[in-house]
């Protein structure tokens, strides 16, 4: 057997290649570099780096205070998780094109679509103008995010769903929300728990970087006030450990529940 | 016997609601969030965007600086992925456990992906703004480590898809360690590689647009500079563009992903 070696799925990953270093050659040949000697600026980099993360320090706010602002932060990416699951498990079932009809699901999908190419930050300031800069607007800015994100994610799983079930279901005659229940929810379960903790996992990041941005508090907002009006590096080292112990915690928890998971549905 | 498995449910069912709840009330109470005013200001907020948040005759003037503005933050992004992937592949043939070279090298490797991934965008911005202050350098080198960090894992994770049998087929007819990498690891994973590549590319651009509000750059910039002059107009102009930039490289990876993958 000789297998064609200029199909077209070939020249498919050679023309993307070629065109991503193409246009990064392009790049980095127009890009804006405002005369900063880049040597200079890396070697600047490096040390404070090096200073960043071996002589962190507090100098405007304590131990207890900085864990209370990690509090926060986590607060805000948990309720926004728990708004953004409950509203894009409503919406969708109503997505999953084998759950209800063609249209519904088509409008949601774009919507949805819609909503997933506007970057969060926008999101939050366009509602910011509305409800004020502060957690209102950060959650419910954050939220919009984790809806599109989760209705597809929720959606496509939903898709998944054995058809001969649903339809072993409905000749016994069975409602459609008691399908829902009984038979897709429970199938799904594993699937949709996995992406909600990924979900949640991205949240922190995002309300870290909602502090810095666009003034929803917690530690992103104290690391924004530490780099931008103090100048403290030393600070925002402290801040950066903070974050990172917290983040590298839910990466470990996300994988210990997904494993958790795979193993109760075996 | 029946009842007491419903009950059993019941009751689990019952204990998970007043966990979580417990837990969004002490959430609610912690970031001071208004339940009263997350539910008015979504409307409020529609009806503002609908009488403010359009582009209208005057704002479409502003459309070749805001267009050349995108065309740079997407080569930043196009730019940073592209060359962290470059270096993820050498981290994750180092880090995957079925081609590392040696073990201690192997986790040294994922531990510093996973330095790298967890230490948010944002927060790169901040610490490069230091030094390299607004210069495209800030936004590229911010997007190239979080793309670094975050394509080894999935690398790793699709070099490990592809499993060890035809490693080990390959080993076992005496090929050295650079043939099997560069005849089996590679070419069977390249189309999921180039799959996370292109969704870091997205990923990228919706990141890049943070950045260039923090540190004063690229598209980012032109929307917080139109936004805090009120100019609201201009503002939703520059959300459609980049919506339309998205939606277009959206396109493009979802046709190349059928046809590779």
């Amino acid at each position: 057997m000789r297998v064609k070696p200029y199909n077209k799925a070939f020249m498919v990953i050679h023309g993307t290649l070629l065109s991503l270093v193409l246009l990064t050659v392009y790049g980095f040949y127009s890009f804006d570099y405002k005369d900063v000697n880049f040597v200079e600026a890396s070697i600047q980099t490096l040390q404070n780096v090096k200073m960043m993360f071996i002589e962190p320090h507090f100098s405007h706010f304590t131990f207890q205070e900085a864990l209370y602002q990690v509090a926060i932060t986590l607060g805000l990416a948990f309720l926004t998780t728990v708004f953004g699951a409950a509203i894009a498990l409503f919406l969708g079932i109503f997505a999953a094109q084998n759950l209800t009809n063609k249209a519904v699901s088509a409008v949601i999908k774009g919507v949805v679509a819609f909503i997933r190419s506007v970057p969060t930050v926008l999101w939050v300031l366009i509602f910011a103008v509305a409800a004020g800069l502060g957690s209102v607007a950060a959650v419910i800015g954050m939220t919009f995010h984790s809806v599109g994100y989760l209705i597809k994610a929720y959606s496509e799983a939903f898709e998944e769903v054995d058809k001969g079930m649903i339809d072993a279901l409905k000749a016994s005659g069975a409602g459609w929300w008691q399908i829902i229940f009984q038979a897709v929810l429970p199938s799904t379960a594993t699937y949709l728990v996995s992406w909600t903790f990924l979900r949640f996992e991205i949240n922190f990041a995002v309300a870290v970087a909602m502090g810095a941005a666009a003034g929803a508090g917690g530690i992103g907002f104290e690391m924004f006030m530490a780099s931008g009006f103090y100048y403290d590096i030393q600070e925002v080292g402290m801040i950066t450990y903070f974050i990172l112990i917290f983040a590298i915690l839910l990466e470990l928890v996300a994988t210990r529940v997904k494993k958790n998971l795979k193993t109760a549905e075996v | 016997m029946q009842v007491d498995i419903f009950l059993k449910k019941k009751l689990h069912n019952l204990s998970f609601i007043l966990l979580l709840g417990t837990a969004v009330l002490g959430a609610i109470i912690l970031t001071e969030y208004d339940v009263a005013k997350g539910f008015s200001s979504v409307p409020a907020a529609i009806q503002w965007a609908l009488s403010n948040f359009y582009p209208d005759s005057e704002s479409m003037e502003k459309f070749p600086d805001i267009f050349e503005k995108l065309v740079e933050t997407v080569l930043i992004s196009v730019a940073a992925t592209t060359s962290g992937a470059a270096l993820a592949l050498l981290f994750a043939i180092a880090g995957s456990s079925t081609t590392q070279f040696n073990r201690f090298l192997g986790q040294v490797s994922r531990t510093i992906a996973t330095v790298f991934r967890n230490i948010d965008m944002a927060v790169w911005s901040m610490i490069l703004l230091f030094s390299f202050g607004q210069s495209a350098f800030t936004g590229y080198f911010a997007l190239f480590f979080g793309s670094f960090g975050f394509l080894t894992r999935a690398f790793i994770e699709s070099i490990d898809e592809v499993g060890d049998s035809s490693v080990e087929a390959l080993r076992a007819t005496g090929a050295g360690y650079f043939s099997i990498i560069f005849q089996s690891v590679i070419p069977s994973s390249i189309s999921q590689m180039i799959s996370w590549i292109l969704f870091m590319i997205e990923t990228n651009i919706r990141s890049a647009t943070l950045i260039g509000i923090l540190t004063g750059t690229g598209i980012g910039f032109a929307f917080s500079m139109y936004y805090k002059s009120l100019d609201y107009n201009a503002a939703s102009l520059v959300v459609l563009v980049i919506v339309a930039a998205i939606f277009i490289i959206e396109w493009v990876s979802n046709y190349v992903r059928r046809v590779i993958l």
